[in-house]
Parts: C-alpha cells; sequence; structure tokens
C-alpha cells in the first residue's frame, strides 16, 4: 500500500474533524473517567460502551486494521489522523482498550483465522469488552511465576485458580488468560500457556476492589473449575510466556498495530500553565511566582523532550548504538512525568490544595488531586516502573540482572 | 505553535558529519591522549587540529564564498557531540563561533579576510566574560575608544577559551556607548597582558586577557549595526554546541560507568545487579536520552528565530543538569577508585562544571524561557 498523500490526508482530518465537532457527546451528568482503569459505575460504563460503538460505526475505530475482520482497511496515516482529531475534540476515551490495543493485534498478528473472525468485530465495536488475567494475588512483577492452573480435559480446559487487579473484570465478555497447563517444568516460564477466555462460564467470579480514589475499576477474579473451549489457546500449548510478553509490548507501546483511539487523558504540561494562571498563592496569581515558573519550564522542557524521543525515534541514525533505548524507555519515563506533573499542579493551589472532587471549593473540582492518585495506575500498571528500570538497565545498558 | 511540541529532524550530512567524527574522535581522543593532554600546557594536539580542518569541519557551517561547506551549524552539531564524547581538547569549538561572530557581524572585507583562514586550520576565539561573571553578553565593562593609536581598548575579559593558541580574538566592547565587537589580530593579542587561569576542567585552556594599553586600526571594529544580533547568535550557537559537547560526554560518563558496574564485584556478584546503582544510572541514561532529543531537535530548528532559541535554551537547560547527575552517580558508583585521581569519573564531573558555566547556567536558560514561554 503506498502511503497516502498529502490531499488524502487533509480530505480525511476534514471529514473527521467534522464528524468530531458534531458528535462528540455533551458532558453527562455524572463524572467521565480519564483513563479506560477508571470506568467504576454501570452509567459510565455504559455511556462509554455506545460512545465507542459510534466512533467505530463511523469509521474512526480500526481504520487501519483489516476489512474482512471488520476493521476499515486504510493506510495507518488516517487512523492517527482520526486518533488526533479525538484529542483535539475532546472525545472521551475509548472503553474497550485491553480489546482494541492489546489483545486485538494479537489476535491479528498471531490469532487463528477463526479467532480473527469471532474476535475482532466485537473487540472494535464494543460489543464484547476484553480484560486481562495476568497478575495473581501472589505473583505480580514475577508474572513468570503465575500459579493459575489449566489442565486438559476432553474438548475443554479447567481452569483454577485467582487472578487480580483486573480491569474491567466485571464488565468483560473475554480475557486475555496466563495460566500453568505443564506443571513442575524444570523452567518457570515453560508450563505457562496463553488462553482467550470466555468469562461468562460458570466458576468465574469477578470481585470488584475499591481503587485508592474511592470508585471500582478492576476486580479480584475467582476460577474454580470453570470450563473454556478446548480452542481457546493461542499460540502453542507451553509458549504462554512468549505471548505475555509480545502482549506487554502492546501494552507498552513498543509495539505497534492498535486499533487506535484515545485510551488514556491525562492533563499535559500546558493545562498546568493553564492552571499557575488562576491558581493563587499568596493573593497572587500562582505564576507570577518566580519558583513555581521556574517549575513550570522545567516541566515543559521535559513534556517536549519526551514527545521529541518519540520523534527521535524514526531518526535511525540517532539511534545507532542502543537501537531498543527510547521504545524500551518510554512508559517508564512518561508515566513517571505525568505523575510529578499531577503531583506539581496540586502544589500551586496554596490551601485549597486540601479539597478533592466534589467539593464545591476544590479548583477544578479536584481533577489534579484525582488525576495524581489516578496516574499511579500507570506507574504500577503494566509492569512496575522500578520493573521497567530493571528492562532498560538490563536490555538497553546491558547490566546483570538483579 | 504550542510550546509542548518541538520539531526534529536529521539531515544526510549530519548524518554522514555522524558517522565520520564518531570514528574520528574516538581513534585521536582516547582517554590514555586525554590524560597525557591535560599534562601537556597546550592542551591539545595541533596535527588533530589540522585534520579536522583538512576534513572540512572548521568549515562547515561557513559560506562557500569564504572556502567553507555552506551549510549550517546543525551539521557541526554532530561533531561536537563526538567530541565531547571522547573528552576531546582543542580550540575546534572556540574557533567556530569566533568564526560565527565573524560571519554574522563582520564587514565584507572582514570577512573575506579572516572566514578563509579560519576554515584552513588558523585557531580563534571569542572573548566576552569579564569579571563581573554575568552571561549577558551586553552587560559589558570593556571599552573602546578612538584615541591617537586608533582604537583604545581598556579592561579585562576573563575565560578567554583558547585565547593561548588563537590568531584572531573576537572581543566585545562598548564603543561609543553601543556594545560592539572588535577583532584583535595576533599582534594585539601579543599586546594583552595574558594570565593562563586554572580551571575546573583540566582539558581546557583558559586566560584573563587586559586589554588596557592595547590598541587597534578603525577597520578592527565588527559592523556595529549588527552586533546585537551577533552577540545573542553567539549566545545561541554556544549554548547549542554546548549542550551537543554535555550530550556526547554524558554517553561516555555512562558507557564508562556501565562498563565498571558490569566489571566490579562485589559480595560475590557484580556491583551493577544492586538496583541502587542499576536504577540511577538508568536515570542517568534517559536524562541524557532527553538531552540528546532536545540537541538535536534546536539543531533543527536553530535558524528559526524564536522557535529556535526556545529549542536551544531547553536543550542547554536540559544537558546541563544531565550530565552533572550523570558524573555525579559515575564518581560515587566507583567507590575509593571514584574519588581518585585516576578514576575517570571525575574529568566527566569537571567537564559538566565547566560546560554548565558557559553561556549561561541552566537557571539562566529556564529563566530566559520563562518570559518566552509563559
Ligand atoms: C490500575 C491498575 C490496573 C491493572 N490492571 C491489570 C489488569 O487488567 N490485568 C492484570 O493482569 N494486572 C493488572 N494490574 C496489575 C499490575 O500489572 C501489577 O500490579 C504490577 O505488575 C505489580 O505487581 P504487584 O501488584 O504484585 O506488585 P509487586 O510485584 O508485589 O511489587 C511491589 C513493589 O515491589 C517492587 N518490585 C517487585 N519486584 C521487583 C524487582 N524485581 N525489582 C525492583 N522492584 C521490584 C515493585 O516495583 C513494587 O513497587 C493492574 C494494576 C493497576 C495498578
Amino acid at each position: 500500500m503506498s502511503s497516502p498523500s498529502k490531499r488524502e490526508r487533509d480530505e480525511y482530518r476534514a471529514e473527521a474533524s467534522a464528524w468530531f465537532e458534531e458528535n462528540v457527546p455533551a458532558q453527562p451528568d455524572f463524572m467521565l473517567p480519564l483513563t479506560f482503569m477508571e470506568v467504576g459505575t454501570d452509567d459510565q460504563f455504559h455511556f462509554l460502551c455506545d460512545w465507542q460503538n459510534r466512533v467505530y460505526e463511523a469509521g474512526y475505530l480500526g481504520a487501519a486494521w483489516p476489512k474482512e475482520y471488520g476493521g476499515g482497511g486504510l493506510d495507518q496515516a488516517f487512523q492517527d489522523i482520526a486518533t488526533e482529531q479525538m484529542r483535539r475534540h475532546g472525545s472521551p476515551i475509548m472503553l474497550n482498550t485491553i480489546g482494541l490495543s492489546w489483545a486485538g493485534p494479537l489476535i491479528l498478528d498471531m490469532g487463528t483465522h477463526e479467532q480473527r473472525e469471532r474476535y475482532i468485530k466485537g473487540i472494535l465495536s464494543a460489543e464484547d469488552i476484553w480484560c486481562q488475567g495476568f497478575s495473581e494475588p501472589d505473583h505480580g512483577s514475577d508474572l513468570g511465576n503465575a500459579q493459575t492452573r489449566a489442565v486438559r480435559d476432553g474438548d475443554e480446559w479447567v481452569i483454577n485458580g485467582t487472578k487480580i487487579w483486573t480491569t474491567h473484570g466485571n464488565y468483560a465478555k473475554y480475557m486475555i488468560l496466563l495460566a500453568r497447563s505443564i506443571p513442575d517444568t524444570p523452567n518457570k516460564y515453560a508450563g505457562l500457556s496463553f488462553f482467550l477466555s470466555p468469562m461468562r462460564v460458570p466458576g468465574i467470579e469477578a470481585i470488584p476492589i475499591r481503587k485508592l480514589t474511592g470508585e471500582y475499576g478492576f476486580t479480584e477474579t475467582f476460577f474454580t473449575d470453570a470450563r473454556i473451549p478446548g480452542d481457546s489457546l493461542i499460540g502453542e500449548e507451553g509458549q504462554g510466556w512468549a505471548v505475555a510478553m509480545r502482549t506487554l509490548e502492546y501494552e507498552r507501546s513498543a509495539r505497534g498495530g492498535q486499533a487506535g483511539g484515545l485510551s488514556i487523558k491525562v492533563p499535559d504540561a500546558e493545562e498546568v500553565v493553564d492552571l499557575a494562571r488562576r491558581a493563587r498563592r499568596s493573593g497572587r496569581p500562582a505564576i507570577e511566582d518566580p519558583v513555581v515558573r521556574d517549575k513550570l519550564v522545567e516541566l515543559l522542557i521535559e513534556d517536549r523532550g519526551l514527545g521529541l524521543c518519540g520523534a527521535r525515534q524514526r531518526l535511525a541514525p540517532l539511534n545507532q548504538e542502543r537501537p531498543f533505548s527510547l521504545g524500551l524507555s518510554s512508559k517508564l519515563m512518561q508515566t513517571e512525568f505525568i505523575r510529578r506533573l499531577n503531583e506539581f499542579a496540586i502544589s500551586m493551589q496554596g490551601a485549597r490544595a486540601a479539597y478533592y472532587v466534589g467539593d464545591p471549593d476544590a479548583i477544578d473540582d479536584g481533577t489534579s488531586q484525582r488525576s495524581y492518585l489516578n496516574a499511579f495506575s500507570a506507574t504500577i500498571g503494566g509492569g512496575t516502573s522500578q520493573i521497567q528500570a530493571n528492562i532498560v538497565a538490563e536490555h538497553v545498558l546491558g547490566l546483570p540482572k538483579s | 505553535m504550542s510550546v509542548r511540541h518541538g520539531t526534529i529532524g536529521l539531515s544526510e550530512e549530519q548524518a554522514a558529519l555522524l558517522e565520520s567524527a564518531s570514528k574520528f574522535c574516538r581513534d585521536k581522543s582516547s582517554i590514555e591522549a586525554v590524560r597525557r593532554l591535560i599534562d601537556d600546557e597546550l592542551g591539545h594536539d595541533p596535527a588533530v587540529f589540522e585534520e579536522m580542518a583538512e576534513l572540512g569541519w572548521l568549515g562547515i557551517a561557513i559560506p562557500e564564498a569564504y572556502r567553507g561547506a555552506g551549510l549550517e551549524l546543525a551539521e557541526v552539531v554532530p561533531v561536537v557531540e563526538q567530541m565531547g564524547r571522547n573528552l576531546m581538547a582543542g580550540p575546534f569549538l572556540s574557533t567556530t563561533l569566533a568564526a560565527q561572530a565573524v560571519l554574522c557581524a563582520g564587514t565584507e572585507a572582514q570577512k573575506s579576510q579572516v572566514l578563509p583562514e579560519l576554515v584552513a586550520g588558523t585557531p580563534a576565539a571569542l572573548a566576552l566574560m569579564e569579571p563581573h561573571a554575568d552571561w549577558d553578553p551586553k552587560n559589558i565593562g570593556c571599552q573602546a575608544v578612538r584615541g591617537e593609536k586608533g582604537i583604545e581598548l581598556s579592561g579585562t575579559k576573563v575565560l578567554v577559551t583558547d585565547a593561548g593558541v588563537a590568531k584572531w580574538i573576537v572581543a566585545s566592547v562598548v564603543y561609543e556607548g553601543s556594545p560592539a565587537l572588535v577583532l584583535l589580530d595576533a599582534e594585539a593579542i601579543t599586546a594583552c597582558k595574558r594570565r593562563r587561569e586554572t580551571v575546573v576542567d583540566e582539558t581546557r585552556r583558559s586566560f584573563q586577557l587586559g586589554l588596557d594599553g592595547v590598541s587597534v586600526a578603525e577597520d578592527a571594529l565588527l559592523d556595529v549595526s549588527l552586533v546585537p544580533a551577533a552577540l545573542e547568535r553567539t549566545e545561541l550557537a554556544g549554548s547549542l554546541l554546548g549542550s551537543a559537547e554535555m550530550c556526547g560526554g554524558g554517553v561516555g560518563c555512562i558507557d564508562s560507568t556501565v562498563a565498571y558496574l558490569i566489571d566490579r564485584k562485589q559480595f560475590g556478584r557484580p556491583i551493577g545487579s544492586y538496583q541502587a546503582l542499576k536504577h540511577p544510572t538508568v536515570d542517568a541514561h534517559l536524562g541524557i536520552e532527553q538531552a540528546r532529543s532536545h540537541v538535536y531537535a534546536a539543531a533543527h530548528t536553530f535558524e528559526n528565530g524564536r522557535e529556535g532559541e526556545i529549542a536551544v535554551r531547553m536543550a542547554k537547560a536540559h544537558a546541563g543538569p544531565a550530565l552533572a547527575f550523570a558524573a555525579d552517580r559515575a564518581i560515587q558508583f566507583h567507590g575509593g577508585f571514584g574519588f581518585t585521581y585516576e578514576c575517570d569519573a571525575q574529568l566527566y564531573r569537571r567537564r559538566a562544571l565547566w560546560c554548565e558555566n558557559q553561556h549561561g547556567d541552566a537557571l539562566y536558560h529556564r529563566q530566559k524561557l520563562a518570559s518566552l514561554i509563559l
């Protein structure tokens, strides 16, 4: 496929812009989640499912996925344009991120024709919500040690064990599940297999867990003799670890092929500058305080630097010596930056920093406070920052294992 | 355009220069050579400097009319970066910056006389700083007045890098109430009272320059109407190249630290397996990675007026602390050896201190940025 011309892109952009301008829904009378990990009420869930479905029907989601499975069959450039227009027009987030960005590309990449036919369209339309069953109560960072058991029984697999921190666990129709099908392998990774598992079968129970913000958003998910179809495997039996690692590459955006769309709306540095104009310290706008100014500039420099690192990845001569450096470190850099940015946004608010969402005197209805707490979802989920640092140390710098 | 977004690109020439400079600097500036030159009064190897001139590197950003290659400062960036990486000494940076000042504010006669010489490998230097230690290039105390002997100079310049070998020096003075630049030729330079300064980066050669009693001909003044722009540009050019040098230094520093962390064992395992060392090393690496993105973006946008200024100041404000952190941790992570003169960590830490204080430190640039972008 030849890449689209500037005129084609401009036309597409104009169409997308007009569509989002017209269709982005008004703010409902409940709070909308800023990330897919914050969906805590049925109202939020249904609202976001509807919205994702409309975006898909209009052609602005999965635009670059193959047509035969329900995608738009267009060049990736068009989906990137559509995603950018979502951002510009203040679109709510796409709910089904685990399907759109992790499970979907994995199925397109490694799944059978039947699996693609069965799953891809429902991922895009939000009819089939997906969740991820990797972490367990006793095995999080040490994911390779996962102990949930899968035992073959005739035409089925029987699953026993507990997963935890399952985002959308109580809403999902399917789960990407990492379980141990071969016990007692000398190498802990070799016994793992990867399943595309239905969630609505007897023996699977998802119990919501309350998050640090007081809302709900993930579950503890129990498997008790749950029977799932024999053809649920993706990849070979015993190859689960490799499939899980590939999934994490999608999750950390180290590998492309996602359906597109916004999954997270994080406050950016410019919004924090704007807040500094409105927030007051010592009776004056915070932005007049020289210390605040200095810190704001520092954050703007870092914000721009992170964007530039993304752009620099495409300039091969500038990545010759450590080719994976920027790709493997982007999650660590981005998520830690957002956390500090939010923390700083709170620090500018003087005594009003003590308010939280819901108080009439909270600045911007406590968005900074809530965003700061929520920022840890990204510094912990998907592999903690400490684990990311280990990855960069070992796979980029070549330092020995801890 | 939003202040959040910069633009970055890489020309074919930049890529080619990156490759050749990387090899050249590695070959010519081994750590043994760096240490040998520290003890050498001259401080650099003239044969190497000559080779750089032969390669055309001193003329990269000089128009073809003056025997340069007609490219831009962006193309000088990879060269300086690779010099920094190998702690390479010599008057390359000074000569390049002096040439830019002449190019920017020189009269046609000055440009035709001086630039081809500099391109061919005559060292030059820039004398801007004064004892008041203010980085603002327009804060000038040195005077130039018309007198019997021509233009008579007075005052003191400090931290003039490479004044010991320079055959031309561009110095800032006040002339008839306005900032001006004068071109000191070899004779005038000899007439200056020169004192070699003891500076923190021992790979540098830096001098105090007493101008009292020195006079130059009238035609040694650069075009006064172009001087304010030239001073501003010099600060930005110096900041851009200084950031590139720091970035390169950061990579060199991290590479050598990582090698030590792999090699050195305590408690029966390589110290690099301890996260207390590993994670800050990653932080240092990522700081330099971000700095490098800023530097190449600043190179790419250097000629774009205000956009270029923002990009350059951001690069300088980021690269300085990034190298300082990498080198500071490098000392600590070498243990007792890190405290020795023999350990290379000190070379990088001293280099960081030097570069940070050329053309404005991080705080200085952030303050400038605050008025540009807030
Ligand atoms: C909002 C949110 C959503 C999530 N969604 C999902 C989901 O949908 N599906 C799913 O499977 N999981 C999900 N997770 C789980 C997430 O992947 C794990 O929480 C994470 O991998 C850490 O595992 P843990 O919680 O067991 O912490 P632990 O592994 O116990 O870590 C505790 C602390 O020890 C540190 N640590 C652990 N090992 C090392 C080491 N080797 N070196 C240095 N430090 C170390 C960690 O960095 C952390 O600070 C989610 C988490 C969050 C916060």
